[in-house]
């Protein structure tokens, strides 16, 4: 097993106030992990500080991937390196047209790798076909980025942009909240299409529903900034019928 | 990280900052009778042109300076300006006898003069200064009837065409900085477009302000007669220098029945630098009649340089059926001010007018929206739509609109739409997790806001618009 991401002993803060408390994982390449736990456990937190957004500060610990220091990059670059992130609340951006952000985004991260830019006719080949394999409608990508797209959409663009960029590691932040069973049979089909021996994903969810489409290797419970216990597919379960309460002890 | 994103801003160059070493023949500085009846001379105009410079330069002199603009206008001293200056080796017949220095100038601005490298279908004016260098595609032109040339030129070949129509859109009365004008302007273009033609290329003028403590005083003229059609483009620059320089031109504008003009602007003189210190003062008249039935005028312009804008592109819509558009891109960074707009006098019955304003403002600039839409009583059936939209980026800046509507017609219809947003920290970092750069991420967003108006320029125009905007606000983000 290839090691992608190691998280060792990250603390992280948020206007003073600590968040992550100590939260250490390790993702190899070709796993899918879950991150469960309740409400303020420090789930998003998480996604954001390894993705680099403003505001969080990190005051402890560290996070490697692929050999990198992934938190001394900006958050361009870890894009460029293969870290994504399916945004919980993906914002609109009027104006600017899917095909226009999408061949800005993948030539970025080709010139990173020092590729040659896609000519228009390789990209818009590369567009169709990846919106096939997430069932994209042609009329959204013809839109501004998410602008009036519903929620069911908006979830079903960012597995579209994943698809697109083919990222290493891809985290998925809350991306069933939201979403009716015919849409996130759609979502999880896309991502477990995308899936490949050399990548991985960690599914940050709140429900035990996702995880009936997609099935995570692991299963660790995030609790007060720590993760707290970590088990298989069935330990999804166990939460479903238990709660949360019965880890606090 | 905004305040290291302002900081970068102002490390951007200005590219067409230099200036050009050439031999520049100039009058003594300051403003009297005795100037503008040197500056008539060395034009050798006639008798009737210098009555109306005289004529407007008394009116000037019982005129104050317009203090309604949301401008902080420092005093400016007019005895301290040159109202002339020429590159010495004056009118050429050919490129052959253009000042080399001139011609590299206008290469390095990518202004092409020598005709058979032009790009197919724009012909081109060149001002330097105060007098027009070169005139291309002439004879092409002339063959369709279609008269493009300088001012000067005009004046001394078509008075009759020049009398006629100076002054009829913009008097010499009509404001401050017009009334200056008329007293003392230098060059510009003139085009007529006979009955009936289409000009089959683009027109070109290209203003270039060089001399020092000079200021620019332009005057352009364009008659559409009835049935014709014609696109014409304006483009500016100027050297970076550490006084201000003023630049006070006057654009006016004549379509008759069934014609339709369409003016298009990329405005980006000097804007100072990084501290506000020097830049042009952009206070500028331009005007347009629809005189005829079904005439059409639409004006486009991409705003970004200047220390100080103050322009109203405007129209009278006096024939029935007759319509106008304008759309405005304005951006403003660092210390520039903008006050810039339109107005749509209707006149006519079913005249119809559509106003679409786009407002960027970032550092500590201030950008205003000014437009008054008039319907008069007999204007039947007039329409109005406006939008004015204002993007802000970072938190020092300002945008306003002032919106005024003037109806005197009951079934006159007049909407207005505004809206104001942020570039958001979100927004800059969804594209940051796409592996987009946050200058790129506000180039793409900004484009993306202006996009409707920049598709209304000429191809080239509007390819170069898009850059020009990026760089402006490179890396502006709050």
């Amino acid at each position: 097993m290839k090691e992608l991401l190691t998280i060792t002993d990250l603390h992280a803060s948020i206007n003073g106030k600590e968040i992550l408390k100590g939260l250490s994982l390790r993702v190899n390449e070709g796993e899918v992990h879950a991150i469960m736990g309740p409400n303020g456990a420090g789930k998003s937190t998480l996604a954001s500080v390894l993705t680099g957004r403003d505001g969080y500060v990190v005051t402890g610990g560290s996070a490697t991937f692929r050999g990198k220091d992934l938190l001394a990059l900006p958050p361009e670059d870890r894009a460029r390196e293969g870290v994504f992130l399916s945004f919980q609340y993906p914002v609109e951006i009027p104006g600017v047209s899917m095909v226009n952000f999408m061949r800005t985004a993948v030539n970025e991260q080709r010139k990173y790798r020092n590729l040659e830019p896609l000519s228009a006719t390789d990209f818009l080949r590369m567009m169709r076909e990846k919106k096939e394999l997430v069932e994209m409608d042609n009329k959204l990508t013809n839109r501004s980025v998410n602008e009036g797209f519903s929620g069911g959409e908006k979830k079903r663009n960012e597995i579209f942009q994943m698809a697109m960029l083919e990222p290493r590691l891809a985290i998925l932040d809350e991306t069933d909240s939201g979403l009716d069973i015919d849409a996130l049979r759609i979502v999880a089909g896309g991502v477990n299409k995308l899936k490949r021996p050399d990548n991985a994903s960690i599914v940050i969810t709140h429900y035990q529903r996702l995880l009936d489409y997609i099935v995570p290797d692991f299963v660790h419970v995030l609790y007060d900034g720590r993760i707290v216990k970590t088990g298989g597919k069935e330990l999804a379960l166990e939460l479903e019928e238990k709660g949360y309460d019965w880890l606090k002890g | 990280m905004a305040e290291d994103i302002l900081d970068q801003i102002t490390n951007e160059e200005y590219k067409y900052g230099f200036t050009t070493d050439i031999e520049t023949d100039v009058l003594p500085k300051g403003l009297s009778e005795d100037i503008i009846r040197l500056i008539s001379a060395k034009k050798h105009e006639p008798e009737w042109l210098l009555q109306f410079r005289l004529k407007a330069y008394r009116h000037w002199l019982t005129q104050e300076m317009p203090r309604w603009a949301h401008l902080d206008i420092p005093p400016i001293d007019y005895q301290d300006i040159i109202y002339y200056a020429a590159p010495r080796k004056n009118a050429p017949q050919s490129l052959d006898e253009v000042d080399p220095e001139l011609l590299k100038t206008f290469d390095k601005l990518g202004i092409p003069l020598e005709e058979q490298k032009t790009l197919s279908g724009m012909a081109v004016d060149a001002v330097m200064d105060s007098v027009s260098v070169k005139t291309t595609f002439k004879d092409t032109l002339a063959e369709l009837g279609i008269i493009f040339c300088s001012f000067s030129e005009a004046v001394e070949h078509h008075p009759d065409l020049v009398q006629k129509y100076l002054g009829s859109v913009v008097p010499y009365t009509d404001n401050f900085f017009a009334t200056l004008n008329s007293a003392v302007f230098s060059d510009g273009s003139f085009v007529y477009i006979p009955k009936g033609v289409r000009c089959p290329m683009e027109l070109s003028t290209y203003f270039r302000i060089n001399a020092m403590n000079t200021g620019q005083f332009e005057r352009t003229l364009i008659v559409a007669d009835e049935d014709s059609y014609v696109s014409y483009l304006e483009g500016c620059t100027a050297p970076m220098r550490d006084e201000n320089q003023l630049h006070a031109a006057i654009v006016e504008i004549v379509v008759m029945k069934n014609a339709e003009v369409k003016y298009s602007t990329v405005q980006n003189w000097y804007p100072g630098d990084k501290d506000g210190k020097g830049g042009i003062y952009n206070f500028v008249t331009k005007r347009g009649i629809c005189k005829g039935d079904n005439a059409r005028l639409s004006w486009t312009q991409v705003e970004t340089g200047s220390a100080i804008t103050w322009k109203y592109p405007s129209c009278i819509l006096q024939g029935d059926n007759s319509s106008a558009e304008f759309y405005s891109v304005a951006v403003t960074n660092n210390y520039q001010q903008a006050d810039t707009g339109t107005k749509m006098i209707h006149l006519g019955r079913n005249t119809r007018s559509r106003i679409l304003s786009k407002g960027i403002s970032a550092g500590r600039s201030q950008n205003s929206y000014r437009g008054l839409v008039r319907v008069n009583k007999n204007a039947e059936g007039a329409r109005n739509f406006s939008q004015c939209d204002s993007l802000l980026l970072g938190d020092r800046c300002g945008a306003h609109t002032f919106p005024y509507m003037d109806v005197h017609n009951d079934t006159a219809v007049v909407e207005h739409e505004a809206t104001t947003s942020k570039i958001s920290e979100d927004q800059i970092f969804y594209c940051n997790q796409r592996g987009i750069s946050t200058e790129d991420a506000v180039g793409l967003i900004v484009n993306g806001y202006a996009k409707e108006v920049i598709n209304k320029l000429p191809m080239e125009f509007a390819v170069e618009a898009q850059k020009l905007l990026q760089i402006t606000l490179e890396g502006s983000v709050g």
